[in-house]
């Protein structure tokens, strides 16, 4: 039982039995035994693999399948209905969609400002708090990522409260009443560009506690010894920093901006809670357009159309960038 | 000389940092603020809001007149229940991909990778038909397969690099007395990944708590209701009472945050930057 046990484990002895029984059998021989040996692996896993893997087949791998079969019906979702094939017309339909054109502009505008900001203010804080004179280190932590723990629902009613329009909106009191920075006060969510701007602030203070905590984990993973080792070399702060932090962070930073890049475009309740694509869909992000055709308007096959474009897109960009994670470790 | 402008360089630095806590915590306090505000039928003025004086009515009335209790326990049922399903699933099918060979696994595992990547609002019109088949609208029943089944892709991953860096020697103690796969996943696996485990019951207790797109296609009841879903309804009935939805707001979050501090010093840093950075 042991042996047996540890043979399944090591894939180094693994494979060195199977290279000899190669060597000595012929073909179809070894075709069988390598099947029957697969066989016998699987049952061994079978028990632990084999409800998450019914679940994710049922709630994430077919749903994208029937995703995309959907976006060549006109989908019903009454039992019994029809849904007849229609072609690529849900395709077609997007590109004469004025809603269509707003919601790919402004999930590629979120992405183009938020992200250097994020990246900016979070190693900004994060070498500032790993500074070695800073206390309650973790305290600082616990509260710049506050934001990130809190309800997107919840942070949401703040920002629209504190932007509110008129003089008692809280920004507007600031802005206005104290400073008097501006005229007359903004209706932040009623005109395009301000409600805009209300998204991308929300965007970025929502989600800035995660590079900031993530580039402090990367920071106190930096060994000691080659900050010392540069010291003793006469370096000083500055030449620290540019020689030794910034090229040791660097593989974390790649990590880092895919997941803003991904977290900026996979933007969706930063709108739909702020301005749920209004005034006029001129707010409207891919996902909140998905989700409104198909719970508000009901149209699914057009809803699941944009979906897969959108799908393709983030395929195209990560497939792209496949090799560079693939290199690195991250699990 | 040298001491001098040393400390206006922490001095600088600490203020820069402590008007970044601003920035993150004012809000919050205006909210608080906020609620003790009584008969606030319009937008309440900064200046009414700073002198507010602490009391907790609004929170009563929310609670008992509004039946936030009952929302808050319908969020702790459905989160609770879908926290234990998904770790229990999510270490079983990573010890799966840690510590067996079979074919086909790291074509599965790509798969699972790769679903990661795509928006969940793509998937909730087909896991919602799924769901109808299965006659399980209006029920938690229905809520929990889909956060459940849908959430093992995301803990596997996880869990997985965690399971991966405990010694495989340690399986021999377990083995020498006879003990199979099971022993060794319930006695070494799981009691070594504690840490693991505790940051994975964090995210998957305060992502179902929060979570309302899929429970809004897939509750109807008024009863059934999660907090979140109770929330925009609330706000959507009493828009101008900003006392009274900051209150339902805090309490629907304090649950996740009062779990957040008590765990933060252990909490693991998701597995994914610690591999980056011994890489």
């Amino acid at each position: 039982m042991l042996q047996h046990n540890e043979q399944l484990n090591d894939p180094g002895v693994h494979e060195k039995v199977k290279k000899g029984k190669r060597n000595k059998k012929p073909k179809e021989k070894k075709e069988r035994t390598s099947f029957k040996k697969g066989l016998q692996q699987w049952r061994e896993v079978f028990p632990f693999l084999i409800v998450g893997l019914l679940g994710t087949a049922c709630f994430v791998i077919y749903p994208l399948f029937k995703g995309i079969v959907m976006s060549f019906q006109e989908y019903s979702i009454m039992p019994g209905a029809d849904s007849p094939w229609v072609g690529i017309e849900n395709y077609a339909r997007a590109f004469q969609d004025p809603t269509f054109g707003y919601a790919v502009r402004n999930t590629f505008l979120n992405t183009v400002v938020t992200v250097p900001i994020n990246w900016f203010l979070g190693i900004f804080f994060a070498v500032l708090i790993n500074m070695q004179f800073i206390k309650y280190k973790i305290t600082f932590r616990t509260l710049y990522y506050l934001p990130i723990i809190t309800s997107w629902i919840v942070v949401a009613f703040l920002f629209r409260y504190l932007f509110a329009a008129g003089d008692g909106g809280f920004i507007n009191y600031i802005l206005y009443t104290q400073l008097g920075l501006i005229d007359e006060p903004i209706s932040w969510l009623q005109n395009q560009w301000t409600a805009m701007f209300v998204i991308w602030t929300f965007h970025i203070w929502k989600t800035v506690g995660w590079t900031v905590v993530i580039y402090l984990a990367a920071l106190q993973g930096v060994p000691k010894s080659l900050y010392e080792a540069a010291r003793i070399d006469g370096a000083n702060a500055l030449n620290l920093f540019r020689h030794v932090t910034i090229p040791m962070l660097a593989p974390i930073t790649i990590f880092v901006v895919i997941n803003l890049v991904m977290g900026a475009f996979n933007i969706f309740p930063q709108v739909y809670f702020i301005t749920g694509g209004g005034p006029m869909h001129q707010t409207e992000v891919l996902q909140s357009m998905i989700f409104n055709e198909a719970f508000t308007n009901m149209n699914f096959g057009y809803s699941s159309a944009v979906g897969v474009m959108m799908g393709l897109t983030i395929f195209i960009l990560t497939w792209t960038q496949q090799k560079k994670i693939g290199k690195q470790k991250f699990y | 000389m040298k001491n001098r402008s040393d400390l206006f360089w922490k001095i600088v630095v600490y203020a820069i940092l402590i008007f970044g806590v601003l920035i993150f915590i004012f809000p919050f306090i205006y909210m608080i603020l906020t609620t003790f505000l009584t008969s606030a039928y319009s937008l309440p003025r900064p200046e009414e809001v700073f002198t507010a004086r602490p009391n907790l009515e609004n929170y009563k009335e929310v609670w008992m007149e509004y039946e936030f209790y009952r929302y808050f326990l319908n969020s702790l049922l459905v989160a609770g229940v879908a926290m234990v399903g998904s770790l229990l699933l999510g270490s079983m099918s990573a010890y799966a991909f840690a510590r067996f060979e079979f074919p086909f696994k790291e074509l599965i595992f790509r798969a699972y990778l790769f679903t990661m990547m795509i928006p969940l609002v793509l998937a909730i019109v087909p896991q919602f038909t799924v769901i109808n088949n299965l006659g399980l609208v209006n029920t938690y029943a229905g809520l929990w397969l889909i956060y459940i089944g849908g959430g093992v892709v995301g803990s596997t991953f996880f869990l997985r690099g965690f399971f991966e860096t405990i010694p495989k020697d340690l399986e021999e103690s377990i083995l020498i007395d006879g003990g199979g796969k099971w022993r060794i996943f319930w006695n070494i696996y799981l009691p070594l990944s504690k840490p693991a485990l505790g940051t994975m019951a964090i995210f998957a207790f305060s992502g179902t708590w929060d979570e309302y797109f899929v429970a809004l296609t897939i509750i109807k009841d008024e009863a059934m209701r999660t907090l979140p879903i109770a929330l925009m309804m609330f706000q959507g009935q009493h828009a101008s009472n900003w006392a009274l939805v900051f209150a339902a707001s805090l309490i629907a979050i304090i649950p996740v945050i009062i779990i957040y501090i008590i765990f933060q010093k252990k909490f693991v840093q998701s597995g994914h930057s610690e591999g980056a950075v011994k890489g």
